[in-house]
């Protein structure tokens, strides 16, 4: 008994040294097998109306898998929210991962970098549709060179103003910035119960626009070596533009400091604000409004009069997990989940703006709603460094920190943007 | 909607998984190899002779104690081991997936971690609102238990009731109570006070307020039923024998009460201390993940938000030892004060 007991002390320790001495990493490797045959999954993300995804999605399956005898393949459709949970879950357990994920866009550098991602290189420049794909969804694939997916959706935003208010007010539709601006606080003055254009503090994607029409930057650099250049002259005069928007005489910074993008779309479709920054997949939300039939849409205006300003490219893409081991027909079913067919069956069904150049022509002749999304496209767009550190930076809310210390007054403009760029160097100096 | 564009809400979802550093170092070295001599004498062999001063028999407690020393090592020593662990290496979203290896850091993960102004900055804001949460629940649970004594049955059935449902209520769900309740638009308390759409967390100050409140009203119910029950225990003559000399309440509180009490209120501060120190979901849901700009952020939302929001576990792992070692210190700092001032507890 006493010896026992002895021991016991002594094993349980052995045994949890040996047992203990790293912390849990997967063996995330690429897999070797490459099965012709068998259930491929797939995640896809859920819509806030999902039944004609579901459709348009169910139809490309049912050919993927008439084309491909004793194949069987099982979607799933996961929530927008957690997704980041989800997909780091599957990268750190190949055996319960899908082989085909849908992800949003700024995220392709930060899953490469975290090896869950098939290089694809090679079959997305051997695929025949793939040459019509616009330039700023194909750079929203590529790492180093390397191609991770294939473009299944852009989005953009624009601004959304109230017909009526302008009409009421003799206010004109803004040309510039400058007008923008002056126009929201004239609203503001004459109706004190609205926001002139509803903005937030947490809204980075709304607020980047600003410093790109002034003709700032996020980063300078190529991939491996970027730096931050959010405190440049330049970007500091979009900063200034966006964060004069807090106050008072717009958008009172006690309750927009804290708002993010959902948050300005939903305070205009309620009627609370005459303008709004929202992007082409937040017409269905504004439609179900209370503004529906009194609003119109319009390219966000630039710095110059009667010019736009360069939007943020969002959307999102189709990739293949790199533990699939399915890797030929993952590959073939990321090809017909983001064909031109399916992008066009896809934008009628739910609205999304196809990445093809020709698809995105015939959309906008069929939906004059998003002539205004596509002309600003058409404009020109801007992207997020392609870097894996951006993923880091987009989630310790550096930007939204910078604008709240902004608008709440702990900061001025230069001292905040020059601490955003510290951190956003810190970021790139440890991710790359 | 599936705009990828859109940024993440801080800290998106709530997890279930704690914050690293939750294994909260509740004392427990005090169970020592104390009882080993008293437990000499009634020697598990009758029968046999006498075995002199070899401590053979020293394993026996060690034996009973077995089952409890295994899960404790389960349960909190393993965690605290791997939490160790991880903070000495680089570890990221990218080593958990297998995309690149786990490198040794050494000590630069702290180096990091002292080297941020922000971090300083939520130490100072977590030692300071811990603080003022600690004063005020030990205040307000112990005037509330006094009077606890002092009033007829009913209404003591009333705020026993009222306390307890307080301390039952989830603090998740206590907290999105009273950010209604404080909410600009539609709260009451804004109607009530008449002051528009005053927005209580959009200052520092005011935030931390909203949330101090919140911290006490659900943790002083634990103190209060503690502290009156260690009330009932005191002899009445005790207290009748102050009371005919003439000392009012409060000399009664601090002359008599407390140093009976003693024990009680060190138990009741250390655990309000530790509690307080690691507050999280109330931080978390009343000022949305750490208020603007992170005006409100607390240690342990500090490191939730480096570990799981940006995918830093090993930096968000210092933080959690960090904090563990702080209030290791704090709690045997405190014991060992009221040791050399000659109380036994």
């Amino acid at each position: 008994m006493n010896l026992s007991v002895r021991f016991i002390g002594p094993l349980a320790l052995a045994a949890a040294l040996a047992t203990a001495c790293a912390p849990q990493t997967s063996g995330n490797a690429s897999s070797d097998k490459d099965e012709k045959t068998g259930t491929l999954r797939v995640w896809l993300f859920q819509e806030v109306d999902n039944q004609p995804k579901e459709r348009v999605v169910d139809a490309v399956l049912a050919g993927f898998e008439k084309a491909h005898g004793g194949t069987d393949v099982s979607v799933e459709y996961i929530p927008v929210e957690t997704r980041a949970q989800r997909i780091k879950a599957a990268f750190n357990d190949p055996k319960s991962a899908p082989d085909v994920i849908e992800y949003g866009n700024t995220d392709t550098a930060g899953y490469v970098k975290d090896g869950g991602l098939a290089d694809v290189t090679k079959d997305f420049n051997a695929w025949s549709e793939a040459k019509d794909t616009d330039p700023t969804a194909r750079q929203s694939v590529t790492v180093d060179g390397k191609v991770y997916g294939a473009p299944y959706f852009v989005g953009v935003r624009a601004l959304y103003y109230r017909t009526d208010v302008l009409r009421e007010l003799g206010l004109r539709v803004p040309k510039s910035q400058a007008e923008l601006i002056s126009t929201a606080k004239k609203i503001r003055a004459a109706k004190p119960g609205l926001y002139g254009l509803a903005v937030g503090g947490a809204y980075t994607y709304g607020a980047m626009p600003f410093i790109w029409a002034n003709g700032g930057e996020l980063a300078t650099g190529r991939s491996g070596s970027y730096a931050s250049a959010i405190d440049s002259p330049d970007a500091r005069k979009g900063i200034k533009a966006y964060t004069s928007l807090f106050g008072d005489d717009n958008c009172p910074a006690a309750k927009c400091a804290v708002m993010g993008g959902n948050d300005t779309v939903t305070a205009f479709a309620s009627g609370k604000a005459a303008m709004a920054i929202g992007g082409d997949f937040s017409h269905a939300a504004v439609e179900a409004g209370k503004v529906k039939g009194t609003y119109a849409v319009v390219p966000l205006p630039g710095v110059k009069p009667g010019s736009i300003a360069p939007a943020f490219a969002g959307g999102n893409n189709i990739g293949v997990l790199k533990s699939t081991s399915h890797r030929t027909l993952a590959v073939d079913l990321m090809k017909r989940l983001a064909s031109k067919k399916t992008q066009g069956e896809l934008f009628d069904a739910m609205g999304f703006l196809p990445t093809f150049t020709d698809v995105r022509q015939q959309a906008a002749a069929r939906e004059p709603f998003v002539k205004p999304f596509v002309e600003t496209l058409a404009a020109g767009t801007e992207f997020v460094p392609a870097s894996p550190a951006w993923a880091q930076i987009d989630s310790s809310l550096v930007l939204p920190t910078m604008f709240q210390e902004i608008v709440s007054g702990k900061k001025d403009v230069a001292h905040a943007s020059q601490d955003a760029a510290k951190k956003m160097d810190d970021a790139f100096g440890s991710a790359g | 909607m599936t705009d990828a564009a859109l940024p993440p809400e801080p800290g998106g979802a709530v997890t279930t998984a704690g914050p690293p550093g939750t294994a909260g170092p509740v004392a427990a070295p005090t169970t020592g190899p104390a009882p080993r001599r008293t437990a000499r004498p009634a020697g598990p062999s009758p029968g046999r002779p006498r075995r002199g001063a070899r401590p053979r028999g020293g394993w026996t407690p060690w034996l009973y104690l077995a089952p409890a020393l295994v899960c404790l090592g389960g349960l909190l020593v393993y965690p605290v081991y791997q939490l160790g662990l991880i903070s000495f290496l680089e570890y990221t979203q990218a080593q958990v997936s297998g995309g690149e290896p786990a490198r040794f850091r050494g000590l630069a993960n702290y180096t990091e971690l002292f080297a941020d102004d922000q971090f300083w900055q939520v130490l100072l804001a977590t030692v300071g609102f811990a603080a003022a949460c600690v004063v005020c629940t030990l205040a307000v649970g112990c005037a509330l238990a006094v009077l606890l004594t002092r009033i007829r049955a009913i209404p003591r059935l009333a705020l026993l009731l009222a306390a307890l449902g307080a301390w039952a209520t989830p603090s998740i769900t206590g907290s999105t109570v009273w950010l209604f309740l404080f909410d600009p638009d539609f709260g009451p308390v804004n109607r009530l006070l008449g002051i528009g759409d005053h927005s209580w967390t959009y200052g520092r100050y005011s935030a931390f307020l909203l949330v101090l409140l919140e911290v006490v009203w659900c943790s002083f119910p634990f103190v209060m039923v503690t502290v009156y029950a260690g009330i009932r225990a005191v002899p009445s003559e005790i207290l009748e024998a102050a009371a005919l000399d003439g000392a009012s309440q409060w000399r009664i509180w601090r002359s008599v009460l407390t140093p009976i009490l003693r024990p009680i209120l060190v138990i009741v501060t250390v655990q309000s201390v530790i509690w307080d120190f690691k507050v999280f979901t109330q931080i978390y849901v009343i000022t949305n993940g750490g208020g603007i700009a992170g005006q409100n952020l607390v240690l342990n939302v500090y490191a939730y938000q480096k570990a799981f929001a940006s995918s830093q576990y090993s930096l968000g792992s210092a933080i959690g030892v960090v904090m563990l070692l702080i209030l290791l210190a704090v709690t045997l700092g405190y014991l060992r004060l009221l040791r050399r001032r000659g109380e036994e507890l």
